[in-house]
């Protein structure tokens, strides 16, 4: 089995959007459900982290931005670590992820694994 | 009476004596705790009960104790150099069997019999042995294997309290919370030994059941062991403990949840776990117990309705997000099923790499029954193969007929 981590950008829009509480819900319960469903095959390494929309962005010079949107339409809003065959294998978990119901992506990306 | 009494005194007076005497005395304590239920065997069969037993039981142990200290050349030349400097200054030292004292004992032997230096099996046997007095042959049976390998299995673990010098006593405050939860998983997998066994012993099985909440309650009493988390199991031992008479036929089969005669299930068990799991919600916590009380909950509430079954899956969703089980896989797709229909399940079970489980065949059996009934036979076909146990077969073979 191999490690991915998986990126969820979602559209700087439709995070501003203020969705109705039972639009919320309904968000979070298909969220849960997705990543219950890699758990119960085992494949979920972490839960990973949600990103706060705050950030600061350190550039060379002792330049600090204030976010990281200014240039990019996209927001990391999160990621989590999966367990997979291969690639296809975890990208085609990553067909069911919810952020795609709403204008976002899921970057997949393998970890390369440290030496023992 | 006395099967009674030595299922409960026995661990109190070895406690008691582990404690005085320390771990590397093991073998003396359990033979001067079995001594005196043979004694009491023996005179009660004679002259009838005594007017107090207890008192009577925990007489006999203190004589006893100090007779070996006293006349045994054998017993005091390898006890001698290993006793603390009090007891050989006064070797009269009175063992003490206070309320006070016994329930101290217990829970520090709690903790010394999940140190992690034992393997997780040797925890379970000798937490069933020590500290809730089962005969070698119940447990064989309730694990499902022979004499001699539960014998082994408390050998080495004996050897392990010995070598390693396990010390008998309640870990620092500040370790408490860090030891605590082996003592909770320990307890945990007793009682789920006696929940889910595949013994027919059903009167065993409860019994195991009982020691276990016995032992929690211990650890829920008291200030310096009680949290959140403890509480958590508590109220999901009550939880299952109160559908255990519905559970099981009267050959020990497994009875399927939903033909469950609710009639059955013990309210009053019900309402305990209600209360505790309403104290381990008092923090921010949320362990693996906490989430397992919650699936306990719902499935004692009898109003068979869609959010039942969405808290449900919500939970085991969590659940498995923290504590990857197969069981808990199963039962997620199942609970998904009651929601999202039999069709959805079956994508998703199929997904779960399970196919040498024979819960996992089971549970696409059921899936499969009404939707494609060859498809459904197949997998109680490949069920039976898989299944460990006659009881299993026997409830596999049911099904098939019904299908």
């Amino acid at each position: 089995m191999n490690e991915f981590l998986l990126i969820f950008r979602r559209d700087l829009q439709s995070s501003e959007m203020q969705p109705s509480p039972e639009q919320l819900q309904n968000m979070m319960k298909k969220w849960q459900n997705w990543m219950g469903g890699i758990a119960a095959r085992n494949k979920l390494v972490s839960s990973g982290n949600r990103l706060s929309n705050e950030g600061k962005v350190v550039k060379p010079g002792d330049v600090v931005t204030n976010g990281p949107y200014v240039e990019i339409k996209e927001l990391i809003g999160g990621y989590i670590m999966i367990s997979a065959e291969s690639l296809e294998e975890a990208a085609e978990i990553s067909k069911g992820c919810p952020i795609l119901t709403v204008g976002g992506s899921v970057e997949v990306r393998a970890v390369i694994p440290m030496g023992t | 009476m006395l099967p009674h009494l030595f299922r409960t005194e026995y661990r109190k007076i070895i406690s008691v004596l582990v404690r005085h005497y320390g771990f590397e005395q093991l073998s003396v304590a359990e033979d001067i705790a079995s001594d005196t239920f043979l004694i009491a065997a023996e005179t009660w069969g004679i002259k009838g009960l005594p007017e107090h037993p207890v008192a009577w039981l925990y007489t006999v142990a203190k004589n006893k104790s100090r007779d070996l200290l006293r006349r045994n050349a054998v017993f005091n030349e390898k006890l001698r150099p290993a006793l603390k400097a009090e007891l050989l200054a006064n070797p009269e030292t009175d063992i003490d069997l206070s309320e006070e004292n016994i329930k101290d004992s217990q829970l520090q032997m709690m903790f010394a019999l999940s140190d992690p230096v034992l393997s997780i099996e040797s925890q379970v046997a000798l937490t069933l042995r020590i500290l809730c007095g089962f005969g070698i042959d119940e447990i064989a049976d309730a694990f499902l294997t022979n004499r001699e390998t539960i014998n082994k299995r408390l050998f080495r673990g004996k050897e392990k309290l010995r070598t390693a010098h396990i010390k008998i006593g309640l870990p620092a405050a500040e370790e408490i919370n860090k030891r605590i939860d082996a003592v909770l998983t320990s307890l945990y997998l007793l009682f789920n030994e006696g929940y889910y066994s595949s013994s027919q012993n059903s009167v065993l099985r409860k019994d195991f059941c009982l020691e276990a909440m016995r032992l929690t309650g211990l650890l829920v009493e008291n200030e310096q062991t009680n949290n959140p988390r403890v509480d958590a199991l508590f109220a999901l031992m009550c939880f299952h403990a109160s559908r255990f008479d519905a559970r099981t036929n009267e050959n020990g089969e497994i009875i399927r949840y939903d033909d469950q005669n609710t009639e059955l299930w013990n309210d009053e068990l019900i309402s305990t776990g209600h209360y505790y799991l309403n104290k381990a919600s008092r923090g921010k916590e949320l362990s693996r117990f906490h989430l397992e009380a919650g699936i306990a909950y719902w499935h004692t509430t009898k109003n068979d309705s869609r959010e039942k079954w969405e808290n449900i899956l919500q939970l085991y969703n969590q659940l498995l997000c923290i504590s990857y089980s197969p069981v808990g896989a199963l039962n997620r797709t199942y609970a998904l099923s009651r929601i999202y229909g039999k069709q959805a399940a079956i994508l998703e079970a199929e997904k779960l790499g399970l196919a040498k489980n024979h819960l996992y065949h089971v549970l696409l059996g059921w899936l499969y029954t009404g939707v494609d009934q060859d498809k459904a036979k197949e997998h109680l076909n490949q069920a039976l193969i898989y299944a460990k146990t006659e009881t299993e077969r026997i409830g596999i073979r049911k099904e098939l007929a019904q299908v």
